[in-house]
């Protein structure tokens, strides 16, 4: 494969429950550090969510955060930290050349939500909703509004793919960087979801909401006590070159992005089912030319739901069985399931392994799940291990769409 | 409402819209679109907040009338006398 065939990732920009940047995030994962908290939600009150504390009059004015959406907001600030990060001067490259692919869960929620509540306010009376509603709701809103404030001129979009947005986004970054339709790929996801009831309300009629006295202990994916899905905001957007520029510019290597697929179980609207997202896994191992034994990490989608943890042990265990040579983690029993950006956030949380070795662990596994137990399941307390050289990351959504990315410790 | 009391509304209004924007020294005879940085949706909201906070609505062929601060407090006083 030539140089212009292999994607790397340059630079990293997020914000998660428990971080504003990177280094911060990681520190936090590490040390097993919750962000989860009780935020409070129209119509529904005090509800466990995952809260992003980034400042976002950092890129943006006043008035853009005041005509934009949250997502967009988000999207801003994870795309201006990620070109910073990977030392990126834009006035130097061609604003054409650049791409934005951002995975979402679902948006416009939010903003149909305020409006609605804004005309109830008037008896329903449909003139006082806002000019400035449609522009918002707009599906392609979430990376549109980056384009506005960085002048960026290549494609933007979104990539809705519940919550497996985050690798979709990051795939898409890939395929436009390999049909050379862009130079540079913001790729990665956002979500705003946590400022709408809908979801909160929605998960909790399914029996899928958690709940607990402490917050921090209310995501608990592979816990026997498990009870449901922290809902969470975030963002995490990756700088995506092919590695004959990045190589060019000296550019920092997070990772090379080896591997991928994207399948559908076809079966429920809900549930989600062992047999595709094996297949799923299958299918990028073979993408990437590896075996399963090549991971070194797998960071689970799991959700901390009843139903759901122990589908995709049951995959990893047909694919990789006991996983003797691999270990595994989960990131949201700390930062909760930030649904778009899910994916993304939780690969970034893992990447800096290639560097210090160490897997973050799953903190509130007080009673392990005899379906989900792994010998090498990092429970509680971050692991040291010899070397990583693969990590792999699932993410699986509604309607059955599944989704794993494989990214490679860069070797040149 | 009074003159003054309508002028002051209105800037309230503008810096609820224009957050960014310094209003101390916006002169009264002159484009206010000229003066500060505001388009067209940021015109809108001003009509929206006269029609959310006061009842009042202003037909499209009466924007102009509201393009500087004198010639809007002129075309609203009749309008918020009752206030």
């Amino acid at each position: 494969m030539t140089d212009r065939q292999r994607i790397v990732i340059t630079g990293i920009g997020l914000t998660a429950p428990n971080g504003n940047n990177l280094t911060e995030f990681r520190r936090n994962l590490v040390n097993g550090k919750s962000g989860v908290r009780k935020h409070n939600v129209r119509y529904l009150g005090d509800i466990i969510a995952g809260v992003c504390s980034h400042d976002p009059l950092k890129y943006q004015k006043k008035k853009e955060l005041r005509r934009g959406t949250r997502a967009g907001s988000t999207s801003i600030y994870c795309c201006h930290e990620a070109v910073a990060d990977a030392k990126l001067d834009l006035n130097s490259v061609d604003k054409s050349r650049i791409g934005i692919f951002v995975g979402i869960t679902e948006h416009g929620n939010v903003d149909t939500e305020k409006q609605i509540y804004e005309i109830s306010q008037f008896n329903y009376d449909t003139k006082f909703v806002s000019h400035h509603y449609n522009p918002r709701i707009v599906a392609n809103n979430p990376a549109g509004e980056v384009t506005l404030n960085m002048g960026i001129t290549g494609p933007h979009y979104t990539l809705g793919a519940a919550c497996a947005g985050g690798n979709l986004g990051l795939i898409q970054g890939c395929q436009m960087l390999l049909l050379n339709q862009v130079d540079i790929a913001l790729g990665g996801g956002v979500s705003e979801t946590i400022h709408a009831f809908g979801a909160f309300a929605s998960f909790r009629s399914e029996g899928a909401l958690a709940s607990h006295e402490d917050p921090e202990k209310a995501c608990r994916p592979f816990d026997k006590d498990r009870n449901g899905v922290v809902v969470s905001e975030g963002g995490c957007i990756f700088v995506l070159e092919r590695l004959e520029a990045a190589l060019a510019r000296s550019a920092r290597m997070y990772g090379e992005v080896v591997g991928y697929a994207i399948n559908s179980d076809a079966l429920d609207f809900i549930l989600p089912d062992s047999e595709g997202q094996a297949k799923c896994m299958t299918l990028a191992l073979k993408n990437a030319g590896l075996s399963p034994d090549d991971i070194s990490v797998i960071s689970t989608h799991a959700t901390g739901t009843p139903q759901g943890d122990p589908q995709e042990c049951k995959a990893i265990r047909q694919v990789f069985g006991e996983c003797r040579h691999t270990y595994i983690n989960n990131t949201k029993c700390m930062i909760g399931h930030s649904m778009g950006a899910a994916a993304a956030l939780e690969l970034a949380g893992n990447l800096p392994s290639f560097e210090d070795h160490v897997v973050h662990p799953t903190i509130n596994i007080d009673n392990l799940d005899p379906d989900c137990a792994f010998e090498n399941l990092v429970i509680n307390r971050s692991k040291k291990i010899d070397k990583v050289d693969y990590i792999l990351k699932n993410a699986f959504g509604m309607l059955g769409i599944n989704s794993t990315v494989i990214v490679k410790r860069f070797e040149g | 409402m009074t003159a003054s009391q309508i002028r002051a509304t209105i800037l309230e209004v503008i810096g609820q819209i224009l957050p960014d924007e310094d209003l101390s020294k916006l002169k009264g005879d002159v484009r206010i679109r000229d003066q500060v940085e505001m388009d067209s949706m940021d015109f809108l909201d001003i009509i929206m907040e006269l029609r959310k906070r006061y009842g009042i609505e202003v037909p499209e062929e009466d924007y102009m009338k509201l393009a500087t601060l004198d010639s809007a407090v002129a075309y609203l006083e009749p309008r918020m006398a009752h206030l």
